[in-house]
């Protein structure tokens, strides 16, 4: 290729000197980005210098418990929590979706009534109502109603120890609000592909499994990742049935060291990197649910040296010559 | 006497108030190609979903291959069929529709593969050789690793019908595959059914091309509000027809 520095050094007015394809094209410069990123990182640097300095923040009482066993403990039971009611939201959500979306006027009732109640009283009072469900009822049955016949007994309060008592009412609230969310997300799918999969004999459960949710979950992941992130922060309400997630934990230490803002600092960094982590998996989700939709973007640092790398090369190709 | 492929006797179909279906009497015999033209609204699209029961009609008779869609027949009674039975007799018709609809999240390779291997139960290896097989049929066998979404209109439609072939039905259902193309890729999706029409395959076609309905049709039926208006030889329907309506019709589409 021709120069551009050639082209440059002798510029003819009027009739371009060099047929199109040697015009080099210089792409869009994006100052502003430029401009903007450096001020925010100075805005940023200044925070954090002016918080790492502050004495009041106690920087020493976080060193000690950012990594002591009380905290660890907690987050052991803030994850798993989490995990549990999520699979369980997700599960239970996807159930009372279809059946809302069903022909069967049972099925639609019974979901829509589930949904009704679980979404429409607080979380706290199903979490102290799953706690407490002992105090209830004593015992319980499965048998036919209003004869003696009875298939199962057991004590309650067995069966609904904390731990339990808080995956059932976070995981049933959860898949309140998610059947609303996968509810959405298939009604975001083209009633073309339904079609086509019964006129390729695939049966509505088929259709659903294989046609339909691949497709709604790029709708759903999204909200879904939102409601992790609020799982995580929830689970610390189970606190009231004495269940001991990482925000109880921490709510118990400074109730005796009174040290308030260095422990939620500590609370603060943890969650931080736990939502930090949950990125990761979403991102790949998306992109996994995403394939064969072209809706690929770019990384932001891509697009930030996307008119940059050009640049660099047509400059080096002035240098070689 | 074997019965025709398809039959309709004085089929109705209401949504509502609207009756779109006024009694349709159509028949196909095995091996022939019929092909649906008529006005928008017509009721096209509608007939042929009743066909595969995608519709249930709300009167008259209808049968495919002598058995009633979505009835069985037992001891002097009809029994309504259930949902493993719609979608057995589904299996053996295939549809192509105007916008395609093929699976986004899959590749061409696996559209075609998605109902042998869920559906029929085939083997992976083996679904997959036929899968390819008819893309190379279709003229896509280099595109057997492309997503919907990295092909041409005339591309996809021709990945839909091979999609349909790969259950190897009896009857082949085309609701106008070629009205969402750009002109010059209507073309290679109409030589793929010249072909298959040329194999022997029974074809509903509702189209608005006059020249391959002349060409490739064994009867044409024209359609206008819900009965059909003309029906028999394209070559006769389409070039001189007795009915007013028909006229009008395709001095709008020439
Ligand atoms: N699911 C439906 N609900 C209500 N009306 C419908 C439905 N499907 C089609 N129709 C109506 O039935 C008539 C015939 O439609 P259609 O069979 O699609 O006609 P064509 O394919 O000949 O254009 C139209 O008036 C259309 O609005
Ligand atoms: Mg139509």
């Amino acid at each position: 290729m021709a120069s551009v520095a050639a082209s440059a050094a002798k510029p003819r007015p009027g009739r371009p000197a060099l047929p199109p394809e040697e015009l080099v094209a210089v792409p869009v410069r994006h100052w502003g980005r430029w401009i903007s990123a450096v001020a925010a990182v100075a805005a940023l640097a200044g925070l954090i210098g002016s918080l790492a300095k502050n004495a009041n923040l106690r920087w020493d009482i976080v060193g000690d418990y950012l990594f002591a066993d009380l905290i660890f403990d907690g987050l052991q039971t803030t994850l798993w929590l989490t995990a549990a009611s999520m699979a369980i939201g997700l599960g239970v959500g996807t159930l009372i979706a279809v059946m809302r979306l069903s022909d069967n006027p049972v099925l639609y009732g019974i979901a829509t009534l589930f949904v009704w109640v679980f979404r429409g009283t607080p979380l706290l009072v199903q979490i102290i109502f799953w706690g407490y469900a002992g105090a209830l009822y004593k015992e319980l049955l499965i048998g036919i109603p209003f004869t003696d016949v009875t298939f199962i007994r057991a004590d309650t309060n067995d069966l609904l120890t904390p731990a339990v008592a808080a995956l059932l009412a976070l995981g049933l609230n959860e898949a309140a609000y998610a059947s609303e969310i996968v509810r959405a997300g298939i009604q975001s799918v083209d009633p073309g592909q339904t079609e086509a999969a019964h006129s390729l004999g695939m049966r509505p459960a088929l259709t659903m499994r294989r046609i339909v949710l691949p497709q709604a979950m790029r709708v759903i992941i999204p909200p879904m990742g939102n409601e992790t992130i609020n799982m995580l922060k929830m689970t610390a309400l189970v606190s009231v049935i004495a269940a001991h997630d990482l925000m109880s934990n921490i709510q118990d230490v400074y109730a005796s060291n009174y040290q308030v803002i260095p422990m939620l600092m500590v609370a603060s960094i943890w969650y931080l990197a736990l939502v930090t982590l949950l990125s990761i998996p979403q991102a790949w989700l998306e992109r996994h649910y995403g394939r064969g939709t072209g809706h690929h973007r770019r990384s932001p640092l891509a697009r930030m040296f996307a008119g940059a790398s050009l640049r660099l090369r047509t400059t080096r190709k002035k240098g070689e010559r | 006497m074997t019965a025709p492929m398809v039959h309709a006797q004085g089929v109705r179909k209401n949504f509502g108030r609207l009756e779109v279906l006024q009694g349709i009497d159509l028949t196909v015999e095995r091996g022939q190609v019929c092909c649906l033209l008529g006005p928008s609204g017509s009721g096209k699209s509608t007939l042929l979903r009743c066909i595969n029961h995608l519709e249930k009609i709300d009167g008259g008779r209808l049968a495919v291959d002598g058995d009633l869609v979505g009835y069985r027949q037992h001891g002097g009674k009809l029994y309504e069929l259930r949902e493993r039975e719609v979608a057995a007799r589904r299996r053996d018709i295939g549809m192509v529709f105007q916008r395609f609809n093929l699976f986004p999240h899959m590749t061409a390779l696996e559209n075609v593969m998605e109902a042998p291997v869920r559906v029929a139960r085939a083997g992976k290896a083996e679904a997959r050789a036929r899968a390819q097989e008819l893309l190379d049929r279709v003229g896509l066998g280099d595109r057997a690793g492309h997503y919907p979404a990295q092909l041409s209109g005339g591309q996809q439609q021709r990945v839909a019908i091979a999609r349909a072939l790969a259950m190897e039905p009896k009857l082949m259902l085309f609701d106008e595959p070629t009205s969402a193309l750009d002109p010059e890729l209507v073309g290679d999706v109409l030589d793929v059914m010249r072909q298959l029409a040329a194999d022997g395959m029974t074809m509903v076609v509702v189209t608005h091309e006059i020249g391959f309905a002349r060409e490739v049709g064994d009867t044409a039926v024209f359609m206008d509000e819900g009965v059909v208006v003309e029906a028999g030889d394209p070559r006769q329907v389409l070039v001189e027809p007795r009915q007013e309506r028909t006229r009008a019709f395709l001095s709008k589409v020439l």
